[in-house]
């Protein structure tokens, strides 16, 4: 029993994690219907770019305390310069086909830019620990927890709790809502449905960047790193119901906690569980928790 | 269709194999086995596409039939790649009848996540478990051929050729297959569903029956590589090898029964070539080529053969 308060921290913590990782994949199925595999991609290339910059900005001495504006400013930056050409380059010309057909074609530019990342970062392993260890931890009962965890927590619940205020309470909000329900008849309307989607697929791929950016201290940085992140958000997103916000944030929250209780209760099915709730939910509710009736369109 | 000579082509294939087979070096022999257990997946695959059914998770059963394949070695000492074969193919189409009736009821993408995470289920489960390796996977057993045990340097080419037996025999049966009523539903699935049901016929049973077909090609596949490797790892189930098949198939396209042979075979040639040139940009190679046949040859590269000979 005495675990429970354990399992509890854990949990919050890499619910906090999954949200962030996790949410630009709704955010991008919700206004643009593809289901981007490209998201592992740039939770690595936000991962790469934070070791490295963060490593030059602590190499050359500047105060560490900034170290994580830095993280920050890197995810942005490589989000803001690798996502565009990929929306306006590529996948605009495929918004007319099959989502399965786009999602194939994410895929192939998922493949090209792991590869791109070998290229530019080399496959030797990035380390920079030490914004992790600079914020000391705290306590939770006797046991001691780093305080860097709380700083996901944060982004978890700002960008929750901004996308939300977003989207119900300002004019752009309403505005992405018209295009998410009909973007032709948005686009008649004289709404620049285009530039939408653009900033949608840049925000989306930098909130990916974001998880990866910080998540880069906690772990050594590898070729590969974004590949168990793109099925991790697909579990967390497809529970919740594609293109759902609060579904994003439920969907965190239950395999957050139930992969923190198979650590503590079950390891041998830490893995398995996650997958399990995740076919569970689809069994039962195709569509996801937070999910609408498909509206049918003539 | 009266001058559809697509099984004498593969059975005139499989001859050329086994008669210019000794001649072949080893990795040659090797690369064609695994590009014959591949293109079974590849098969499998196409079935389901036609049907517009894309599975992100068909590593499932090819992973199936190749632990199916390793623990008959590791618990029951069998090595005979025949039994093995028809193992894999049991052991994946007795799962995928069990999981057909809750897969059979998804279309889209929720098909593609929903076999994608049952596929991520076998692989947590594998990885995990200490009996069979965990995350080390096992070895499989040196291949016998009905308790023939060939000696070293003829080992490839007797399992090139039994697999490729055992391949064309399944893809004989396909091909019978697809000339079948039900076989040619699959494409009036894809096109109209209602429609097919106004038909009088069950577009769900028509579509778990071409469930369990593909992933006993699979379980075939997977066997053929288990045994060709010689060892088996959990990484098998994972969703990149999914991608791997995916891509074979696209690249291939679903004019025929030959074309996810060729698929296997050019995906084999593109990652040993691209391999061996960089192997840090293989991937790179693969996602375009894949980017290129998806928007200039949305039919596959079959297409290129089929259009020619309609001109």
């Amino acid at each position: 029993m005495d675990q429970i308060p354990a399992v509890i921290v854990d949990g919050i913590f890499y619910s906090a994690w999954l949200f962030v990782a996790a949410v630009g994949m709704t955010l991008i199925y919700g206004v643009m219907k593809i289901v981007n595999l490209t998201h592992g991609s740039f939770y690595a290339l936000g991962a790469y770019a934070a070791a490295s910059l963060t490593g030059a900005w602590l190499a050359k001495g500047y105060p560490p305390m900034l170290s994580y504006a830095v993280l920050l400013g890197s995810a942005v930056l490589i989000s803001v310069v690798v996502a565009p050409p990929i929306e306006r380059g590529i996948l605009r010309f495929m918004y007319a086909k099959d989502e399965v057909v786009i999602l194939l074609i994410t895929y192939a530019l998922f493949l090209i830019l792991e590869d791109v990342i070998k290229l530019i970062w080399g496959v030797d392993p990035y380390f920079i620990a030490e914004p992790y260890g600079l914020l000391g931890s705290f306590d939770v009962g006797d046991l001691s927890y780093p305080t860097y965890n709380l700083i996901l927590v944060g982004i978890a619940i700002i960008a929750g709790v901004g996308l939300t205020l977003l989207l119900r309470g300002t004019r752009t909000g309403k505005l992405l809502l018209t295009v998410i329900h009909d973007p032709e008849v948005s686009r008649a309307m004289g709404i620049n449905v285009d530039r939408f989607y653009l900033v949608t697929f840049t925000f989306g791929s930098m909130l990916a960047a974001i998880g990866g950016a910080f998540t880069a201290p906690t772990v050594s940085v590898v070729p590969g790193i974004g590949v168990e992140v793109v099925v991790l958000s697909f579990a967390v997103v497809v529970i919740g119901g594609l293109g759902s916000l609060p579904g994003a944030a439920l969907g965190a929250v239950i395999v957050g906690l139930v992969r923190s209780a198979a650590i503590h209760y079950a390891p041998a099915v830490e893995l398995f569980v996650i997958y399990f709730v995740m076919a569970l939910v689809l069994a039962f509710r195709p569509r996801g928790l937070f999910s609408l009736a498909e509206p049918r369109k003539i | 269709m009266s001058r559809d000579r697509t099984l004498p082509i593969l059975g005139a294939v499989l001859l050329s194999v086994v008669l210019a087979g000794p001649l072949l070096p080893q990795w040659a022999l090797f690369l064609l086995t695994i590009a014959i257990a591949k293109g079974l997946v590849a098969l499998g695959l196409m079935l389901l596409l036609r049907a517009g059914l894309v599975s992100f998770g068909q590593a499932l059963y090819y992973c199936a039939g190749a632990y199916a394949a390793g623990s008959l070695g590791r618990f029951f000492d069998i090595s005979d790649m025949l039994v093995q074969m028809l193992t894999g193919a049991a052991a994946a189409a007795l799962l995928a009848y069990i999981l057909g009736f809750l897969l059979a009821r998804y279309r889209g993408i929720f098909f593609g996540l929903l076999s994608l995470s049952l596929s991520m289920i076998l692989y947590g489960l594998l990885v995990k478990s200490e009996a069979l390796g965990s995350t080390d996977g096992v070895n499989v057993l040196p291949s016998t051929v009905l308790g023939i045990r060939p000696s070293q340097e003829w080992l490839r080419y007797v399992v090139v050729v039994v697999g490729g037996g055992v391949a064309l025999l399944a893809t004989a049966l396909v091909y019978r297959y697809l000339r079948t009523p039900q076989g040619q539903l699959a494409p009036a699935i894809k096109d109209n569903e209602i429609r097919v049901e106004y038909m009088g016929t069950s577009v769900r049973s028509a579509i778990h029956v071409l469930y369990v077909i593909a992933a006993a090609l699979s379980g075939i596949g997977g066997a053929l590589a288990a045994t060709t490797v010689g060892h088996i790892d959990p990484d098998m189930a994972y969703w990149t090898t999914s991608g791997e098949f995916i891509f074979i198939t696209i690249l291939a396209g679903t004019g025929s029964v030959v074309a996810p042979f060729l698929g296997a075979m050019i995906f084999g040639i593109i990652h040993t070539v691209a391999y061996d040139l960089s192997p840090n940009t293989w991937q790179l190679t693969l996602g375009t080529t894949l980017l290129l046949v998806i928007v200039f040859l949305p039919e596959g590269l079959w297409s290129l053969f089929s259009r020619r000979k309609g001109a």
